[in-house]
């Protein structure tokens, strides 16, 4: 197997110029497609039979909840490689993503509750679902402290790649919850092996949606290691050349 | 692999396998607390309290609501296909419950085995349809 792309991903100067080129693509084309997937999802995709408009929610509730999932995987990944390889980048991706996910558990947990209210009748139950994902937004708002609080930034990194591997246990959790367990919360909407549990014109809007909220989400990351690398290899030459070329 | 790299993943994974079988007994030991709700079968069973607030979760028996024409009362079936509780509560139910809906109710057991609801929920499942497709559905199914 090749792996150059492994070890060029070691390199921050490799990273900064190759996210200087995708950074803003990922961005403006996630836009694009999320705005097309609500404006689809919220004004013509059809009502549903027992919910009416109040399941409209589902289209900004569901991509948000699994990429709330999906960047405290990334962290995971990322908290190992830094804990094994002790990559450059790897914490520079962990301080990145953490607070993108954090914004997107809370934005979760925020439509869940409103969209519970009057589908389920509460604005929160304490049920496995809805828990493990507090749980999750309470491990982002750990990562995002700890990186903080901690002044030796070599020991931060450590720290914080630690905790960030450690709860991905929680994951499984929160993807399983609804089997294992009694749940107020319904099955899973999105399922990757079986065919969609909604006809393709309410399911559709959901696919743009979600897959421009992860571009935008990737585009916004890229853009947030730039800036971290900039400020971790400022005495770098390539910086000071990157700086007296273009300013800041 | 490089020795020292070697041993770091096997010390990562080692930790990560005791303290996921950590968590996971844990989450076993306590799986009655997890679960949101009694079944109809387990209340049949004797499993839940008495006089203990609880909650109750299956399927609204269709026909089996009740209401009262003076009041907020009403009485209804709960089923899981097997067993089937009594219900009653005073109180507006959600927009969604209906016969045949999902629900869950927090109460408590009294003494002839019927739960005395002060909070009704309604569950809805991952299915979402446009209302033409289930007014063809059930067309379909009358034929």
């Amino acid at each position: 197997m090749n792996w150059t792309w492994f070890h060029k991903l070691g390199s921050p100067k490799w990273f900064y110029q190759w996210a200087s080129n995708w950074g803003g693509r990922c961005v403006y084309l996630g836009l694009a497609l999320m705005a097309i997937g609500i404006i689809w999802g919220l004004m013509f995709a059809p009502a549903d039979y027992q919910q009416g408009n109040s399941f409209r929610i589902i289209y900004i509730h569901v991509p948000v909840a699994v990429l709330a999932q999906s960047c405290y995987l990334g962290m995971g990944i990322a908290g190992f490689v830094a804990l094994v390889w002790q990559m450059k980048l790897a914490p520079v991706f962990i301080k990145a993503v953490a607070p993108v996910g954090a914004v997107m558990a809370f934005i979760a947990l925020l439509s869940g509750a409103i969209w519970g209210k009057p589908t389920w009748g509460t604005w929160w139950v304490w049920d496995a679902r809805l828990t493990s994902v507090l749980v999750l937004f309470l491990l982002y708002m750990g990562v995002i402290a700890i990186q903080n609080a901690l002044d030796d930034p070599i020991f931060a990194d450590k720290a914080v790649a630690v905790v960030s591997l450690v709860g991905v246990i929680n994951l499984p959790i929160i993807k399983y919850s609804v089997e294992w367990w009694n749940t107020l919360h319904q099955p899973a909407t999105f399922k990757l092996t079986e065919k969609p549990s909604m006809p393709m014109e309410m399911w559709l809007p959901l696919l743009f949606s979600a897959l421009g909220l992860y571009l935008f989400a990737a585009g916004v990351a890229m853009w947030r290691m730039q800036n971290e690398v900039l400020l971790r290899e400022r005495k770098a030459n390539w910086v000071k050349k990157e700086v007296l070329n273009h300013g800041v | 692999m490089h020795p020292v790299r070697k041993k770091r993943v096997i010390t990562i994974s080692v930790i990560l396998v005791v303290l996921s079988a950590a968590i996971g007994l844990v989450m076993y030991a306590l799986s009655q607390n997890i679960n949101l709700f009694y079944s109809p079968s387990q209340i049949a069973a004797g499993e839940a309290p008495l006089n203990v607030t609880i909650r109750a979760g299956g399927m609204v028996v269709d026909g089996s609501v009740k209401r009262d024409s003076a009041s907020l009362d009403v009485a209804f079936m709960v089923t899981d296909y097997k067993h089937s509780v009594l219900i009653e509560y005073t109180g507006i139910l959600p927009d969604l419950f209906r016969e045949g809906q999902g629900i869950v109710a927090q109460g408590k057991l009294d003494e002839r085995g019927v739960l005395i609801a002060s909070e009704v929920l309604a569950k809805h499942d991952e299915e979402y349809m446009p209302p033409e497709v289930t007014d063809a559905l059930e067309k379909a199914k009358a034929e």
